[in-house]
Order: structure tokens, then sequence, then C-alpha cells
């Protein structure tokens, strides 16, 4: 296996959870998709193997491992064809309880940290709203200081695991006085909580296993300990974890690619056509190796990205680069797949017919591509 | 109870094997390996036997390149206590294997030696059976249920005819079937927690085994191309295909 970023330990884990996946994930899959969520006790299990703690501490039931290992993650659950079950963990591990490990105290860790990891209770993180996406500073969603609570109005959109989730950390705006970035703070809110709903479950093109929500807060009453990190400073915690976000969907992307790539050269290997393979016609063959190189370049940059991050160092156009580029890399790849597969990959009970439709999103969720390719274009200026 | 559980480092079973180009064998360049899973199932049994407190200790054991360190690794995260690594480079027979197992055997004394029933590269299904033969010791193969009290162990067997139950008695090797257990993943805490566990290595020669071959290859090459079926019509052209074309009836 790959000695230059990984330890034999991450290479162990990478086999566990590939195993995993071929026998518990894949016979499975479509039968979430058509449910609409992934059941808890598949999560529960990967909690029980430790999967939903790889990056925290080990008084919680974490193992303490690097951003390298939330790639093997995110690479190796996107291999599972269904890209809503990856949604569902990856935001859970790597994009909603961040915000916790970063910026939670201790009580607040105390409190959470062991479910979340167990896989007892699923998180979500809501910033999105209906109007304000890519632009997180227009949040519109106010949490107003009463006596010692906030209570917060609005709404949020396309959040996942909103359905079925169990704690929140929500954005909100704090101070509507000063710049966005300087009054924005995330609050952490349960299910359950007086003026909190689940206003409806999205009807969805791809990610159909994935439960997405539009959430709403009318007088939600929180208590002021449940401010995560400091007040007026969310914003801050947003982008930084945004780098995580990115780097695991750079390679849930990558994991993706690999996975289309291989179902289709066994394909074209046995489907025949004009007396030969479709193997044999030269076009199709390039189009795949060329297809390969791409994949491979794609992974190595999103391995050297989380590399530079592990090391701390600063990896934002890196990151950006991995998010842009594999994001609409596996697209790409998803389109010529299905193109090779012919009638049969626009058939629901082809994997690639619902490999393209999941795809989709990752060049627009968690930092379209035009908005990375300004944070490259940002750190690229010749003074 | 001490045990001594094999694990042999093969081309992972999901791999479609190629022979190489010059017919000298099979070509495992950039496969993926893993753990024989009846190895698999045979660690599992020894966790097991540990869980419930039948067993104090459990080595794994390993005959193969430095690179089968990996899958000693891996028993040690599935819940082995320490590990051998008998390194060798050449390929070795199931006879040369087992006679490492029979010197180790003469330095740890354990009181059960667990492998699989075969390793899926060569599907030679000896190594269990040469050890006891070495050993003297009693042998169960194909075990499908294993139960101990003291130094008593009833095995249920898969024989071609069904279901065998043989007794034997400490110190034993038992082979394991398919359905013997379930292997458990390994955990991430686990496999943490084997990065600290010892591994010691030793070699054949170490051990003052001869490991020269006693068979010897002659080619390698894949089994011959399946032919595409065909469609019969009717009953009596498939009797008819089957008495002239086949020859299969008369
Ligand atoms: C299935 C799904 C799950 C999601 N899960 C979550 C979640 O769990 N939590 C959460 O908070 N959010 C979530 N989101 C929201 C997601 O992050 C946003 O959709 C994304 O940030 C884009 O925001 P938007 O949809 O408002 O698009 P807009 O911001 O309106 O942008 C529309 C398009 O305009 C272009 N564009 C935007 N900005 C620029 C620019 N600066 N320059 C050039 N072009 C630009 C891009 O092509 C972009 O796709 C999810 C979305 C989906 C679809």
């Amino acid at each position: 296996m790959n000695q230059l970023y990984f330890s034999e330990e991450q290479n162990m884990l990478r086999e566990q959870i590939r195993r995993f996946v071929e026998q518990e994930i894949v016979p499975n899959g479509e039968q979430w998709e058509e449910d609409g969520f992934v059941p808890r006790d598949v999560l529960r299990k990967m909690g029980d193997l430790g999967l939903l703690g790889i990056r925290y501490g080990e008084e919680y039931g974490g193992s303490n491992m690097n951003t390298l290992s939330s790639v093997i993650l995110a690479e190796e659950l996107g291999r599972s064809t269904f890209g809503g079950f990856v949604a569902t963990v990856m935001v859970h591990t790597d994009m909603a309880s961040p915000h916790l490990e970063n910026f939670g105290n201790k009580t607040q860790k105390d409190k959470y940290m062991p479910d979340l990891i167990s896989g007892k209770k699923i998180c979500v993180v809501a910033v999105t709203e209906p109007d304000a996406g890519s632009d997180v500073q227009g949040m519109r969603t106010t949490a107003t200081e009463d006596g010692d609570s906030y209570l917060l109005n609005g709404s949020k959109m396309f959040i996942t695991n909103g359905v079925k989730g169990d704690v929140y950390f929500v954005a909100a705006k704090t101070d509507t006085s000063v710049k966005a970035s300087r009054g924005i703070t995330i609050f952490i809110v349960e299910k359950g909580m007086e003026g909190f709903s689940v206003s409806r479950a999205l009807d969805k093109q791809g990610w159909r296993s994935s439960d997405t929500a539009e959430l709403v807060f009318d007088n939600c009453r929180v208590p002021k300990e449940n401010i995560l990190g400091e007040l007026n400073k969310g914003f801050y915690s947003i982008m930084k974890n945004f780098q995580n976000e990115r780097t695991v969907l750079a390679a849930q992307s990558i994991g993706e690619a690999s996975k289309a790539l291989e179902i289709t050269l066994q394909y074209v290997q046995d489907r025949k056509a004009f007396g030969e393979t479709l193997w044999d016609k030269q076009t199709i063959r390039q189009r795949l190796a060329m297809l390969q190189a791409k994949v491979e370049a794609g992974r190595q940059l999103t391995y050297h990205a989380a590399w530079l991050d592990s090391m701390g160092q600063d990896c934002v156009k890196e990151v950006s680069m991995a998010k842009a580029f594999c994001c609409e890399l596996v697209n790409e790849t998803m389109y010529t797949c299905q193109q090779f597969h012919g009638g049969f990959g626009y058939i629901r009970e082809s994997a690639i017919e619902r490999m393209v439709r999941d795809a989709r999103v990752q060049s627009i969720g968690g930092g379209a591509t035009e908005v990375m390719l300004e944070e490259i274009s940002k750190r690229s200026i010749v003074d | 109870m001490k045990i001594l559980v094999a694990v042999k480092r093969v081309a992972d079973y999901n791999v479609k094997v190629r022979a190489k180009s010059d017919n000298t064998g099979p070509d495992l360049a950039n496969v993926k390996m893993a753990i024989n899973p009846f190895c698999e199932i045979a660690v599992e049994e020894a966790v097991r036997m540990k869980e419930n407190g039948i067993a104090s200790e459990i080595i794994a054991v390993s005959v193969g390149p430095q690179s089968a360190q990996e899958q000693v690794r891996t028993a040690l995260a599935l819940g082995a206590d320490r590990g051998i690594l008998v390194q060798t480079d050449t390929d070795l027979e199931p006879l040369a294997i087992a006679k490492c197992f029979k010197a180790i055997c003469d330095n740890e004394k354990p009181d059960m030696v667990l492998l699989g029933k075969q390793a899926i590269d060569g599907d030679n299904n000896q190594t269990g059976q040469m050890i006891a033969a070495l050993t003297g010791w009693s042998q169960a193969t194909f075990a499908s249920e294993i139960t101990i009290d003291g130094d008593a162990v009833t095995v249920i067997r898969e024989v071609d005819a069904g279901l065998q139950t043989v007794k034997l008695k400490l110190p034993a090797v038992i082979t394991a079937d398919l359905r013997l257990n379930e292997p458990r993943y390994a955990s991430l805490p686990n496999i943490m927690k084997a990065k600290k566990k010892t591994i010691d290595n030793t070699t054949p020669e170490e051990l003052g085994v001869d490991t020269s071959p006693r068979v010897t290859l002659l080619k390698a090459a894949p089994p011959a191309e399946r032919q595409a079926g065909v469609k019969v019509e009717d009953v009596a052209e498939l009797i008819d295909k089957l008495k002239n074309e086949a020859k299969v009836i008369s």
C-alpha cells in the first residue's frame, strides 16, 4: 500500500473499511436509497469499530489520528457507490462534529463527544439558508439575547442529516450592527428543543439515502451554555472547518471515480460489439486510460493537501485546488463511464446510473467549484 | 491455554490472479494482499476462546516475506497477543512451513495450533496435517465447531458425507473450515493497540529447518477458457446434442 503518506495502521484502517463497505454497505444500500436515510444501527456499528471517532481524543473513544485518516475514510466510503450513505457519515464525522472538537469547551465535549463517537447520536451542521449559500455572511437567521438564553429565529436549507439528526450546530447572527464576519455565533441545538422544527424533508436528484432537511427556528430558546466557541466568532469557525470539509469531499470524489472506472473497465472488457469487446476499441480504452491518469493525479493532490494540513501548514490553496479539481473530475468520470455503459447505464438497476446522480452535487456543495477557483485566484496574485 | 494461530499472506480473494507471461508462477506484482480467509477464521476462533476465558495467550505466526508482518499485525489487531514472523523470501512448500511450526511448537509449547484448512493461494490443504504428524499431536481438520472441556476437545468436522464429531486430547492441531465462525472487523482502537504489541522475527535457518523444495513447478498457466453455451430449441435437440456432440449419454 501507499508508503509515502500512510502508516501501517492507516493501511490497516483502509483495509477494514473496505471490507466493511463490501459486506455491510453494498448489499444494503439500495434499500436505504428507497427509504431516504441510513438506518441508525449501521452508524452504531461504525461507531463500535471506531470509525466515527478517527480524529478525536482517546478519552472519548476516539483514536487521535490525522487528516489523512479522514481522507481514507472518505475515499473508501466513496467506493461503496452510494453517495448518500457517504454524505450521512462524512457530515457527521468531518463536517459537523469538528465544530465541537475544535471549539467546544470541556463540559460540552464531555456531554456530546462520547455519543457522537459511538454513533448513538448523529450530528448536523446548519449554515446554509434559502437566501444564503456560498455567501455565508448573507445569512439571516438571528439569535437575540434573552436572559440566560438566546432566541433563534430563521430557517436553514439543504441540511444533511437534518431530518434524522440529534445534535445541530447552527450558525446565527448575534450582532447585526457589525460586519457579518464579526457577528456570527454557532449554537448547539438539540432535537426537541422548543421552537425548533424540521419543516420538510427535501427530495433530491441524488444522495437519496441521505436525509436532507429544511429547518425552522421560531423563537427557539437555546441556553447560553450552548454557545459553541466564542460569541461572534462563528464565521471564523465555519471558515476553518471548510478546509476539512473540502478535503474529504475531494477524497470522496476520488473514491467514487476510482470505483466507477473499475466497474466500467470490467463492463467494456466483457461487452461485445462488432465482433470484439468494447475494450478493443482504441477510443474507449484511451479515454479510460486518460481518466485513470486524471483520477490518480487528483488522488495525489488530495493526499498532498491532507498531508500539509496534518503537518499544521497553511493549505487553503491546495485544499481549494483539490476540491475544485476532484469534484469536477468525478462528474467528468461519471459522464464517460455512463456513456460506455450504453443504455444499461441509463437504467436504475446499474450502479453507474446512481453514481452519475450522486456525483452532481459534489461540485456544488461545500464550496462550489467557482468559489474554490476564487480562493485559488486570491492566492495567485503576483505583486 | 496457549494457542498458536497461523496466518498466511495471500492475494486478496477479490483479486483475479493471472499467470506470469513466462509461465513461472502467478503474477503477484502490485496485487492487493491479505490474510488468507481461512486463517482469519482461525484467528477469530482463538480470540473467542480468549474472550470466553479458555485461552490465556494467542500467538500469531506467519511464514513468509517481510511484508507478511502486515498480516501478523492484522491478527494482533483482531486480538492476538503477540506475533512471530518466520521470514523467508522463497515461496515455501507446506512441509517446510510445517517444520517451521514444529520448531516454534518446541520453543513455545502451545496447547493448540489453529490453522485454516487451506490457503487460497496453493489450495494445498496439507500444513495442518503435516504439523500434527511432525509433533505427534492429535488433529482435527475442517472444523465447523470446537468445544473445549479441560484437556479434551470435541470437534465437529465437515466431511463429504456430512458432519463427523471427534474427540481429541490436547495438545492438538485443528484446522478451520468456512462455517466455524464469522470473523470480526478489527476496530480502529484495536488497530492502534496492535502497534504496541511485539512481533518477533526469526528465519527458517534460525529454526534449523531445511526448506529445500520437494516439488518442481513445471508451468503455471490459466485454466482453459470456457466456451460460450448454446440455446437449444427443445428437449429433443438437447438429447440429440448430449448423445452425438457431448457424447455423455448413449
Ligand atoms: C444535498 C446537499 C446537502 C447539503 N448539506 C449541507 C449541510 O449539511 N449544511 C449546510 O450548511 N449546507 C449544506 N448544503 C448547502 C451547500 O453547501 C450549498 O448549496 C452551497 O454552499 C452553494 O450554496 P447555494 O446553494 O446557496 O448556491 P449559491 O450560493 O446561490 O450559488 C449558486 C451557484 O453560483 C455560482 N457561484 C456562487 N458564488 C460564486 C462566486 N463567488 N463566483 C462565481 N460563481 C459563483 C456557483 O456555480 C454556485 O453553484 C447542502 C447542499 C446540498 C445540495
